[in-house]
């Protein structure tokens, strides 16, 4: 009994220290042909629904570029998006513009990245995950999973 | 003998929606000027910062791989030589001129620009 008790605590604690977001199985096509053509396909589940309508509603701006959609494609990733968003308790709401990077969530878990590390130019930008998660296009977000090694820390 | 007869119309059907980068330029204009698509590639424009050449995110050599100016991105090589999946699909060049040629130019490019851009991007096949 007191093994299962175990097994069953293990289970409930693994999500969380794996930091496996992946893409849900059913991801439209458009999305990864509209939205990932210039940056990763972000895992619907680091923003709430109440921002991934902030950003659909706000494409013919979109951080500098105007990322407007034909009304199909349109419907099909705010659906999909809207659907398989994060939990608002657990992501929280992101400061404005919009970003996964203003959300509670993604600040508590970069706060002991020191900010020179965002500056490096391999990085670029905060919104390129996999200039440090190597396998964040499938979802990985390890912390054990670092691609720059210098900027690991010990 | 059924399955071989539709299965070869399958594939007749799939082959025929790609389309060669050749037959793709002579869409927008028959003939078409690959040195001047190389001036467009590597002009520099005024109206945006981050992106001011097609070279910014496609590097100044299109057989290499770019990387998107702003997200860091990884972007595959523009040139056909190297990427024999640009200029395959009709629909998707389209978007993507209708696209860059407003964000980097800051206008809708011609069809003859859309030409020699293809062209220079085909050269060496």
């Amino acid at each position: 009994m007191k093994k299962l008790t175990l097994l069953l605590l293990l289970g409930a604690a693994l999500p969380a220290f794996s930091e496996s977001i992946p893409l849900p199985t059913n991801t439209p096509k458009s999305y990864q042909g509209e939205c990932a053509s210039c940056h990763m396909a972000y895992p619907p589940a680091l923003l709430s629904s109440g921002d991934w309508k902030h950003v659909i509603d706000s494409l013919d701006h979109h951080y500098g570029t105007d990322a407007s959609l034909s009304a199909t494609n349109k419907q099909e990733i705010s659906t999909f998006l809207e659907r398989n968003a994060g939990n608002v308790r657990r992501i929280g709401v992101s400061a404005q513009p919009t970003r996964i990077t203003q959300t509670p969530y993604f600040i508590k878990k970069h706060r002991e990245v020191p900010a020179k590390f965002w500056q490096d130019p391999r990085i670029k930008s905060a919104a390129n995950c996999e200039a440090c998660h190597r396998g964040a296009s499938k979802g990985v977000f390890s912390e054990r999973d670092i691609a720059i090694p210098e900027l690991r820390e010990d | 003998m059924k399955t071989t007869v539709a299965l070869s119309l399958i594939l007749v059907s799939l082959v025929s929606y790609a389309e060669t980068p050749q037959q793709i330029q002579k869409s927008y204009t028959p003939t078409a000027n690959a040195a001047k698509g190389g001036l467009l590639f590597h002009q520099k424009n005024t109206v945006n910062e981050k992106m001011a050449a097609c070279s910014s995110c496609h590097t100044e050599n299109p057989m290499n791989p770019g990387q998107h100016a702003i997200t860091g991105k990884a972007i595959k090589p523009m040139a056909v030589a190297a990427n024999p999946e640009r200029f395959t699909d009709p629909a998707k060049v389209e978007k993507w001129f209708g696209r860059n040629c407003k964000e980097v130019i800051g206008r809708a490019c011609t069809a003859n620009e859309k030409a020699d851009f293809i062209a220079y991007l085909t050269e060496g096949r």
